[in-house]
C-alpha cells in the first residue's frame, strides 16, 4: 500500500514539474536536429544514420534526467524514512524506476516517430524503432538507478554518473540500433530485440538489488 | 582441512599477516616471472617458427594475449574481492580490490595498444569497430568508472563499498567480451587457446606463450602485493607494528 502511495506521489510530483518532464524531450529533439545541420541534409544519408542518431539522443536524454531520480528524496530526508520503512528497498527502487520510465522513457518512445520523420528514416524502420525503445528505455532506467544511487550524496555526482553508467548502456545501444538497422534493410529484427529482452531480464534481476544496496551505502554516511 | 581454510581466511583478514607474508612471497613471484618472461620472450620472438599465414607479425601475441587475458581476469578478481568485502565485511579484500583497479586498466590499455600494432599489418588498419575490440574498450571504461568512484568519494568506507558494487555490476560485460568472437562473426580471430581443448597452435609456438602468460600473472601478483602493502602501511600508520616495521619507534 505504501508503495502504491509512493508511486502516486512520485507521478504527481513529476507531472507538476512540467519543466523537468519536458527538458529531456526538448534535448532529444535538439540533438536530433543538430545532425542534419552538422553532417548533411541529404535524406538518403540521413535515413541511413537515423537509427543511430535517435538511439544516441535517447540515451543522452535519459542520462540527463537520471541524476534527479533520488536527489529530491535525498535532500529532504525522505529517503532515510523509506530505508527504515518495512517495505524492501528493492521495491522502492523499482517504483522509482517505473516512475522514471513513465516520465522519461515512454515520452521518448512516443516522440521517436517524429524524429524518424525528420531524419527521413525509411518506413520499415519505424516498428523496430518503437519496439526497441519500448524494451530499451526501461533498461536505461534500471541501470541508471544504480549510478544515481551511487552518486546521490556527491557534489560532483552529475559529472560522475555518465562515466559509471555509459559502459553498461553500450550493449543496449548496440542491440537496439542494430535492430532498427535490420528493419531498415528489410531483414528480420526479432533476434536483436530478443537480445535486448534478455538484457532487460538480466538488469531487472541485478539492478534493483545493486541500486538498493548502493542507496544504503550513500545514506549511511 | 576445513580448519586450515578457516585459519587461512582469518589470517588473510589481518593486514599485519598479509604484509609479512606478501613480503616473503614477492621475491619468489618476481623471479619466477622474470625467468619465465625472459625465456618465453626470447623463445617466442627469436626461435619460434613464423606463422604460415601472418609471418612474423604474429609474434606480438606473446604480449597481446597475456595482457588481454590478464585485464579480464583482473576485473573478475576485483569484483570477487569486492563481493567478499561486502558479504564478509573484510577490510583487506577492499584494499586488494583497490590495488587491482589501475593495474587492470593498464593491462587493458596494453592489450588495446598491442592489438592495434598487430592489426595494422594483418588487417591494414589500427582500429576497427569489431565486437571484440569494442567490448575490450568498454572494459577499459568500466575500469575508469571504478577508479573514478574511488577518487570522487572521500569517505574511505563508502568509497570501498560503492566501488565494489560498481565492479560487481560491471562483470555483466565479461561474458560479452569472452564470447563476442563466437557470437558475432567479425574481424577478430577466435580465441587461440582454451583451457578445455588441446591447443591448436604448434607446441613450439604455444609453450613460450604459456610461459609469458604465467609470467604476466606472477608479475601482476608482485604488483598487487606492492600496492596493497603500501595501502596497508598508510591505513595502519598509527599502529605499533607499522612503526616498529619501519623503524620509527624503538
Amino acid at each position: 500500500m505504501s508503495l502504491y502511495a509512493l508511486l502516486k506521489r512520485d507521478l504527481l510530483i513529476a507531472f507538476r514539474n512540467r519543466g523537468e518532464l519536458f527538458n529531456p524531450l526538448m534535448f532529444f529533439l535538439m540533438v536530433a536536429s543538430l545532425f542534419p545541420l552538422a553532417v548533411t541534409p541529404d535524406p538518403q544519408f540521413l535515413g541511413e544514420i537515423a537509427p543511430g542518431i535517435i538511439w544516441v539522443g535517447a540515451l543522452l536524454a535519459t542520462l540527463l534526467s537520471m541524476d534527479l531520480m533520488f536527489k529530491g528524496d535525498y535532500e529532504d530526508g525522505a529517503i532515510e524514512q523509506l530505508l527504515v520503512s518495512p517495505s524492501p528497498t528493492m521495491l522502492f527502487v523499482l517504483v522509482k524506476v517505473l516512475v522514471h520510465f513513465v516520465v522519461a522513457g515512454l515520452p521518448l518512445t512516443l516522440m521517436a516517430p517524429l524524429l524518424g520523420l525528420m531524419l527521413s528514416l525509411p518506413e520499415s524502420g519505424f516498428a523496430p524503432l518503437m519496439l526497441s525503445l519500448l524494451i530499451g528505455t526501461p533498461i536505461l532506467s534500471l541501470l541508471g538507478a544504480i549510478g544515481a544511487a551511487l552518486t546521490v550524496g556527491l557534489k560532483k555526482g552529475g559529472m560522475l554518473m555518465p562515466l559509471l553508467i555509459l559502459p553498461l548502456y553500450i550493449p543496449v545501444l548496440i542491440f537496439a540500433a542494430s535492430s532498427v538497422q535490420a528493419g531498415v534493410q528489410g531483414d528480420p529484427y526479432i533476434g536483436h530485440l530478443a537480445f535486448l529482452g534478455a538484457y532487460l531480464a538480466m538488469s531487472l534481476v541485478v539492478a534493483p538489488v545493486a541500486a538498493a544496496f548502493a542507496l544504503r551505502i550513500s545514506v549511511s554516511r | 582441512m576445513w580448519q586450515a581454510i578457516k585459519r587461512l581466511y582469518h589470517k588473510l583478514g589481518s593486514p599485519k599477516w598479509f604484509y609479512q607474508i606478501s613480503e616473503l612471497w614477492s621475491p619468489w613471484f618476481f623471479w619466477v616471472g622474470a625467468i619465465l618472461m625472459s625465456v618465453g620472450l626470447v623463445w617466442g620472438l627469436a626461435f619460434a617458427p613464423a606463422d604460415y599465414l601472418q609471418g612474423n607479425s604474429f609474434r606480438i601475441i606473446y604480449i597481446h594475449v597475456p595482457s588481454a587475458l590478464l585485464s579480464q581476469s583482473a576485473y573478475i578478481m576485483m569484483a570477487v574481492a569486492g563481493l567478499v568485502g561486502l558479504v564478509w565485511k573484510m577490510k583487506m579484500s577492499f584494499i586488494v580490490g583497490k590495488a587491482i583497479a589501475p593495474i587492470g586498466a593498464g593491462m587493458a590499455v596494453l592489450a588495446l595498444l598491442t592489438g592495434a600494432i598487430w592489426g595494422k599489418p594483418t588487417w591494414g588498419t589500427w582500429w576497427v569497430w569489431d565486437a571484440r575490440l569494442t567490448s575490450m574498450l568498454i572494459l577499459l571504461f568500466l575500469y575508469f568508472g571504478v577508479i573514478a568512484i574511488y577518487n570522487a568519494i572521500e569517505n574511505e568506507d563508502m568509497a570501498n563499498k560503492a566501488a565494489a558494487v560498481l565492479s560487481i555490476v560491471g562483470t555483466i560485460n565479461i561474458p560479452i567480451i569472452k564470447y563476442s568472437v563466437e557470437w558475432w562473426n567479425t574481424l577478430h580471430q577466435p580465441a587461440t587457446i582454451t583451457l578445455t581443448k588441446k591447443p591448436t597452435m604448434a607446441p613450439e609456438m604455444f609453450i613460450p606463450l604459456a610461459m609469458t602468460i604465467i609470467a604476466f600473472y606472477c608479475w601482476f601478483a608482485v604488483w598487487v602485493f606492492a600496492r596493497t602493502r603500501n595501502e596497508i602501511l598508510w591505513r595502519e600508520r598509527r599502529t605499533k607494528w607499522v612503526r616498529q616495521t619501519l623503524g620509527l619507534s624503538e
